[in-house]
């Protein structure tokens, strides 16, 4: 994967394969408006697999498991490659998890993970569409559903 | 079966042979009405919400197993008054007993609850989400007053939108080969998401606004209060309050099996007429009274008391 779209990064993080139209909740999840050094958005790139695809490149950045889990849930097809000295070294899609804890909120307001400081957590049931049922209340969360926390 | 220091949470969390044996369970204990298999042992009642019925039901199944109650009725006199959290109450709570009963306002309670002690909690309702020993004792009163749960047509009748009662025995029924019809104002059908369950267990399940053409064809109807305080907008109650009154009147002249049962989780308002009581049909003031036994059951299974 020596071909990148947009220019490519020495040390940091590419984000490739992501749906086109998450691409910015994507970004979102990562915070990138607090980066510091070079960030690149790319949508609407042409993409064998998607059509149309995503791209993030953040320089300086590794992208850990808790963030790639979040990834999943807004771009199930994305990919993660590490790159050190302009040379991918690791790469890996990212998995939707059995188990999501701490990263989304409850939609329901009367639900007890919504209170008292509760790690909220829930049981992937469905992964394509996103289905998620609340560990406490039981309510199944569709992808409209999804807030991160 | 192994029921030991079980977490009573969901009836989702139940297969069919488990919901079986708690109901063979139930039967035995009915017949050996006081006991002392659960001697010294301490249940703690927690009630974060009031509900006199469960609560005195669940004191009364202890008592007859020859165990003892403590707790509280309402949140006021406790130190959740003063802002302790949830979690906090309930791991300080099971130093002083062998097994609670929570009851509270919001969803998922019970579940965090467990989540937290190692003492068995079993959940006697958290909002509108599980009732599970309430599912329990309407398996028991089908059962008992129709000989079987297998391949019944079951009719629920009234607020199926928020009624937790009948989200949870309609999926407990599945288990059975059920077919349903689900009845109700447009504003109160059952939610799409439980629609959506039961099919994928392919249950046949059907939505009606009325009794009318179908009453013939059940075996049961579990009918249900519209609770006034589900609606945000006191118009929109106005409209649906009363659509539904069960009497005798109206079953004949619907036209209906012989064999007919009707319940209810009680309280009723309007929806059934007091000319049913002395019917046949009216099968829940003997479905409330099963709630003694079925919890006695539940209570001894966790317990360790019983096989
Ligand atoms: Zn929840």
């Amino acid at each position: 994967m020596k071909h990148l779209d947009v220019a490519a990064i020495k040390d940091g993080s590419v984000i490739d394969h992501i749906d086109s139209k998450s691409t910015l909740k994507v970004a979102e999840i990562l915070n990138i408006q607090n980066e510091e050094q070079i960030v690149l958005v790319g949508m609407n790139l042409t993409s064998k697999f998607l059509g149309k695809k995503g791209i993030i490149k953040i320089e300086g950045k590794i992208i850990d498991q808790k963030e790639a889990n979040k990834i999943a849930l807004i771009a199930p097809n994305a990919t993660v490659n590490i790159i050190k000295d302009y040379e991918v070294v690791k790469k890996f899609k990212i998995v939707i998890p059995e188990i999501i804890e701490g990263i989304v909120k409850c939609f329901n307001p009367n639900c007890v993970s919504n209170y008292n400081n509760i790690k909220a957590r829930q049981h992937v049931v469905n992964k394509n569409p996103i289905k998620l049922q609340c560990h406490y209340c039981e309510r199944i969360m569709s992808a409209k559903d999804i807030v991160l926390i | 079966m192994n029921f030991k220091q079980r977490d009573i949470i969901s009836i989702r969390h139940f297969n069919k042979e488990e919901l079986l044996y708690i109901l063979d369970l139930a039967k035995r204990m009915e017949q050996m009405e006081y006991t002392d298999i659960l001697k010294g042992k301490v249940l703690a009642l927690l009630f974060f919400e009031p509900s006199t019925r469960t609560r005195l039901s669940f004191e009364s199944a202890m008592k007859r197993l020859g165990g003892m109650v403590i707790g509280f009725a309402e949140p006021g006199v406790t130190s959740v008054a003063k802002g302790e959290s949830l979690s906090d109450s309930v791991k300080i709570i099971e130093g002083y007993c062998d097994i609670i009963v929570l009851r509270h306002y919001l969803e998922g309670s019970a579940q965090l609850a467990a989540d937290v002690v190692k003492t068995p909690v079993i959940n006697a309702g958290d909002g509108a989400n599980q009732h599970p020993t309430q599912t329990f004792l309407d398996l028991y009163t089908i059962q008992k007053t129709k000989g079987t749960l297998e391949g019944l047509t079951i009719g629920f009748l009234g607020d199926l939108k928020y009624g937790r009662t009948v989200h949870s025995l309609a999926y407990a029924l599945a288990y059975f080969g059920a077919e349903m019809y689900f009845v109700s104002p447009p504003s109160l059908r059952m939610p799409g998401d439980f629609m959506e369950a039961l099919k994928d267990r392919k249950v046949k399940c059907h939505e009606n606004e009325s009794l009318m053409g179908i009453s013939k064809r059940l075996d049961v109807i579990y009918c249900t209060r519209i609770q006034k305080e589900r609606f945000a907008d006191p118009v929109e109650f106005e409209k649906v309050r009363g659509i539904y009154r069960l009497s005798k009147a109206v079953l004949e002249e619907f036209g209906i099996k012989n064999d007919l049962k009707v319940l209810h989780p009680l309280p009723r308002v309007d929806e059934m007429d007091d000319s049913l009581d002395a019917t046949d049909f009216a099968v829940y003031f003997h479905q409330a009274r099963n709630g003694v036994p079925i919890r006695k059951a539940l209570l001894a299974a966790v317990l360790g008391a019983i096989e």
